[in-house]
């Protein structure tokens, strides 16, 4: 059976592209030719900057004949229908079949569909694929309308027979035809050659100084990075990300080590290797003894006489350049750091924009002060300190360095915080209230980095919420889904006994209304400000502010309100601004307290979507959702995970379906009699043994669960309740609830609630599922 | 001309490109003669770029950043400085191997040194434009920007065409071994009266870098933005026939530099500090406008249509 090559040879392709771009030749070809029924035995897609490449091995050289047999009308059929029929499947009438079916007399057409040579597929495939393929952004180019990432040159497409012999498959798009010519290294080789297989091709490329495996060359870079860096007893700083990126722009990787001028060394460590890889793609290289990074590594796409060394003094000089830049950054910021305390960068952010429907970053930090002041005492920090912090910890943003660097946001703001001689708190917070950003990144523990960090997530989640900004689908633009997961790990992680609703998101609320108010307060007495004094009645001094001014729509909604009388109060024009701020923030205040409730609903769903991850069914947690102080995280989950706990032991599992069975027994007597059996049961009437049996086992069980519950010990709680699985089994087995002695049965169903009682103290078991 | 002759001045440098893309069959044009920020909004690219005529065309274009001012004294910033600009429609086949032929007329020794192409997509908000492409590096240092133009003024380019932009000031400092601009060899050191780059611009820098961020009239900017904006969207309304030689004129190159000068003063505004983060969207918006206006009349006329006589 025939293999397969082809190669679509193009000006350079990005990096980032490369990967995705030969899985995605790699997927279309081959769906392609399976649809069509060219089955293969395997398949490989490779890319370099200039090339995708895919090599299929064991191709069938035809498609299989297909024969179907397609049920028609019956015989006796509306010619009409036949004639239907007849166009629908090709054939003619002459061709058509009679089968007996049970119901009569029916129709077939026999189409047979002749298998196609495998070349006459793949021209139509390749095509195909090149004109539909899912690059992120694509180009024309010249005079046509090809759309490809770069202009395409070449098209290689070849079946190898198994004597080896090549045919170039026939196609051509938009004017390039394919054919079994490529080109190697775009300056060390650039003659075109032709190739007779994938052996062949991947031999003469890397003659022509092309390495046409990405991992290949990946691993090429890194071995002889790291053996260089040995060399002279250093160590290269890893980096995937990047080693994958510099792979994809380079054909014939050649790395070379150089030095970093001694100007240099002191900036700090993360400041050089952002400048030097985000600029450069260079690696950076730490002294072990050191600990500083003082070489780098570039990694050339070619061999030269002089052993890279022009190529080198090149890099070496543009990285002083960009190092002059990031030391000139460094030098002025941390001038403004030591000589004026960061002041100059936080009066600039007044400036800048946070959310055009969320005023400045100035008036983001005051509330996310105001808010980390009231966090403070349940994390443990001390509010002068957390309200510092908070307004310390995003003066950065305005530095050179970060606008330079944006990653280097919080990073920047504890050198600089140190370099103020500010507490070691508030320069950790500046790194730490970032965090966590992911699901794996680490949760701070520095009780003023937690309420920072809290603070800076409550006040973006409840901004965007209050302006309705709310995570739909997949888009979440500005990553409130992480924010609230932030939230639910940095209280589960430190053990914060909070309540989320009470204790932050109606502080969070809080925040707002007063910010507001003291917006609307300073709108209304701008807006009155010559008023004050020259006029004799609100409704003059209204007059005068412009139409649709806050004032003016403030006093039309106060003369709605039945509690503002114009007449009393007409003079007031102080009191008037008040009740207008007033009205005006208890408005607001009510459409955020109406969206907090579905902010809290939004916690809960990534409580479930986090949960879920160490295995806590989402049942689980609505039942634990269920109980009292629900809002309280930590003990929440704790609830929940000795409930999944128990519920993963057959106790625990059968225990639920005794309780559901007591439960139902019991609401259905509890309907009908219009009673609640709640307590009384005795067990001087207990008539059976299984009957004292339960009533033992209930109060050996209450003697265990109400200290444990005491000492929120749920899993003892849980597995006291467990443990009285056999009796409750026992009870259903040999009791009939119901009976006709009016007493017994009371006696029952009191009893039946004890066990309803024990096992709702954890958790509300009627919300499982099954 | 002698490539493996080094060259020994920025003038060297400049007349070799030309020599270079003369041979190659562009059209060697004189720079612009008004303030822009970059060589893309000679009409010559801009306009050029639009509809189905062949275009080949080469210049230097004197460009002005005004936030890049550094009163001289940077090595590397200038806010006044030189590109060199080559524009071809369609864009050849063989664009890239023509563009490394013209680095190694300057001087640039391809066996030795690691040229790469590594992706930089291109957008002018105020022209409403984008292409894809690459910048170029030279040892790691970014020589040339490379574009596929596929819209400007928010028509399509079709054909495509290729553009060619080398920051002048920074490819000569490479290829002549210096590492102050100011002490770049401007003609040939060996002449009786050598002059360096900066005996030339180090005062004009000085000077200009200072009438940028602190002096320019920040009332005398805005009203000239609104004027220029005015008067691009008068032209382009003014009726399409001219009465004196009843033939239809439409004038888009007027109207065109109305737009060009709109977007100088936005740029010397925004060196003032003048211009706040939301405001600037909305004047990058304006600019823009003017431009597609342009766009949409230089498209209608016979520079663009195909039907010059």
């Amino acid at each position: 059976m025939p293999d397969l090559l082809i190669e679509l040879f193009s000006e350079e392709i990005p990096a980032r592209m490369q990967a995705r771009a030969a899985e995605d030749l790699k997927t279309k070809v081959t769906n392609g030719l399976v649809e069509a029924g060219l089955t293969y035995a395997h398949a490989a897609a490779f890319a370099t900057p200039r090339r995708l490449t895919l090599a299929l091995e064991g191709v069938l050289d035809h498609s299989p004949t297909t024969r179907e047999d397609r049920k028609g009308p019956k015989v006796d059929a509306p010619e009409k229908a036949i004639e239907g029929f007849l166009r629908g499947a090709g054939v003619a009438r002459e061709d058509l079949e009679e089968r007996d079916e049970k119901k009569g007399r029916v129709f077939y057409a026999i189409i047979e569909k002749p298998g196609r040579p495998a070349a006459e597929i793949i021209a139509e495939v390749l095509e195909d694929t090149i004109r539909t393929f899912p690059w992120p952004k694509s180009m024309r180019w010249g005079a046509g309308s090809l759309r490809w990432v770069r202009p395409l040159h070449r098209i290689l497409c070849i079946l190898t027979n198994d004597a080896g012999e090549a045919d170039v498959v026939p196609m051509e798009v938009d004017g390039i035809r394919a054919g079994d010519m490529t080109e190697g290294h775009r300056f060390m080789a650039p003659a075109p050659f032709s190739v007779t297989s994938f052996e062949d091709y991947a031999a003469k490329l890397k003659r022509a100084n092309v390495v046409l495996d990405p991992e290949e060359r990946a691993e090429t870079i890194w071995n002889d990075a790291t053996n260089a860096a040995f060399a002279s007893g250093m160590e290269v700083v890893e980096d995937k990300g990047l080693l994958a990126e510099v792979a994809g722009l380079v054909e014939w990787p050649v790395v070379l080590m150089g030095e970093i001028g001694a100007d240099f060394l002191d900036l700090p460590p993360e400041v050089l290797m952002t400048s030097m890889k985000e600029h450069q793609k260079f690696f950076s290289v730490r002294n072990p003894k050191t600990g500083r990074i003082e070489r780098f590594i570039t990694v050339a796409n070619r061999e030269t006489a002089d052993n890279g060394k022009t190529i080198l003094a090149g890099n070496q000089k543009v990285l002083t350049a960009r190092l002059s830049d990031a030391k000139f950054f460094w030098e002025n910021d941390l001038r403004v750091a030591v000589d004026e305390k960061m002041q100059p960068w936080l009066d600039q952010l007044e400036n800048v924009t946070f959310h055009n429907k969320l005023g400045s970053q100035k008036a983001r930090i005051d509330r996310i002060a105001a808010l980390a002041r009231e966090i403070a005492p349940v994390v443990g920090a001390d509010p002068n300190l957390a309200e510092t912090a908070a307004r310390t910890v995003k003066a950065d943003l305005s530095s050179e360095m970060v606008g330079e660097f944006p990653e280097l946001q919080g990073l920047m703001g504890r050198y600089y915080s140190d370099a103020a001689g500010l507490p070691p708190e508030l320069a950790a917070a500046c790194e730490e209230h970032y965090s966590p950003l992911g699901p794996s990144d680490a949760v701070p523990a520095a009780p003023v980095s937690v309420a920072v960090a809290l603070a800076d997530k409550l006040d973006t989640l409840t901004g965007f919420w209050a302006i309705d900004e709310k995570p739909t689908g997949s888009k979440d633009p500005f990553a409130l889904r992480r924010a609230a997961l932030g939230v639910i790990r940095l209280v589960l992680e430190n053990g914060i006994r909070v309540e989320l609703l009470e204790t932050f998101l109606l502080a969070s609320v809080s925040t707002y209304s007063n910010a507001y108010a003291a917006e609307v307060r300073e709108t209304v007495s701008r807006e009155l400000a010559d008023s004050f004094d020259s006029y004799r009645t609100i409704r003059e001094a209204i007059a005068q502010t412009k139409r649709n001014s806050l004032t003016s729509n403030l006093y039309k909604a106060l003369l709605r309100n039945a509690d503002f009388n114009e007449e009393t109060e007409s003079k007031k024009l102080k009191e008037f601004v008040e009740a207008g701020v007033v009205f005006q923030v208890n408005s607001y205040q009510r459409h955020l307290n109406h969206e907090i409730g579905d902010l809290l609903a939004f916690f809960h769903d990534r409580l479930k979507v986090h949960l879920r991850s160490e295995g806590v069914r989402h049942d689980v947690i609505d039942a634990c959702l269920a109980m009292p102080q629900a809002d309280d995280l930590t003990l929440l989950v704790k609830r929940a995970r000795a409930l999944q706990a128990v519920l993963e032991t057959e106790d625990g599992e059968n225990l639920v379906q005794g309780f559901k069975r007591a439960n139902n027994i019991l609401t259905q007597a509890e309907e009908k009699d219009g009673v609640e059996y709640s307590f009384g049961a005795d067990p001087k009437f207990a008539e059976t043994d299984a009957e004292r049996a339960l009533f033992a086992a209930l109060d050996a069980a209450d003697a265990k669960i109400v200290p444990a519950m005491k000492d929120e010990d749920f899993p003892t709680a849980m597995a006291a309740m467990a443990g009285i699985r056999p009796e409750v089994d026992a009870f259903f087995e040999a009791v009939q609830v119901n009976t006709d002695n009016e007493i017994l049965r009371r006696n029952r169903l009191n009893l039946l609630s004890r066990i309803r009682n024990v096992c709702l103290q954890v958790a509300d078991l009627t919300r499982l599922d099954g | 001309m002698d490539k493996t002759q080094k060259p020994r001045s920025f003038q060297e440098i400049i007349l070799r490109l030309q020599t270079y893309w003369a041979s190659k069959g562009c059209a060697v044009l004189q720079p612009y003669d008004m303030e822009v920020g970059a060589g893309t909004f000679h009409p010559a690219t801009t306009l050029r770029a639009l509809g189905p005529n062949p275009w080949a065309a080469a210049y230097v274009q004197p460009s002005r950043r005004p936030t890049d001012g550094r009163y001289g004294e940077n090595p590397n910033r200038l806010q006044h400085y030189y590109q060199y600009q080559v524009i071809i429609k369609p864009s050849p086949p063989d664009l890239q191997a023509l563009y490394l032929g013209s680095l190694e007329a300057i001087g640039i020794d391809m066996e030795l040194h690691d040229v790469r192409f590594v992706e930089d997509d291109w957008e002018s908000p105020t022209l409403g434009a984008w292409g894809l492409g690459w910048e170029v590096w030279c040892d790691g240092m970014e020589v040339s920007q490379f574009t596929y133009f596929q819209q400007v003024g928010g028509h399509d380019c079709a054909p495509v065409s290729g553009e060619l932009t080398y920051g002048l000031e920074r490819l000569a400092m490479y290829v002549l071994g210096i590492d102050h601009v100011m002490e770049m060899p401007f003609n040939d050191p060996q002449t009786p009266i050598s002059l360096s780059y900066g005996d030339i611009f180090r005062q004009t820098e000085e000077e200009y870098s200072r009438h940028n961020f602190d002096l320019a009239s920040t009332e005398m900017l805005l009203r000239h933005f609104e004027d220029a904006e005015a008067e691009c969207q008068r032209l382009l309304e003014a009726p399409e026939t001219d009465a004196k030689m009843d033939r239809r004129i439409v004038m888009a190159h007027p109207a065109y530099d109305q737009c060009i000068k709109a977007s100088h003063l936005f740029n010397l505004l925004d060196a003032r500090g003048v211009i706040s983060v939301t405001e600037r969207q909305a004047y990058i918006g304006r600019v823009r406008a003017l431009a597609k206006m342009c766009a949409d009349a230089f498209v209608t006329t016979p520079a663009a249509t195909g039907s010059a006589a």
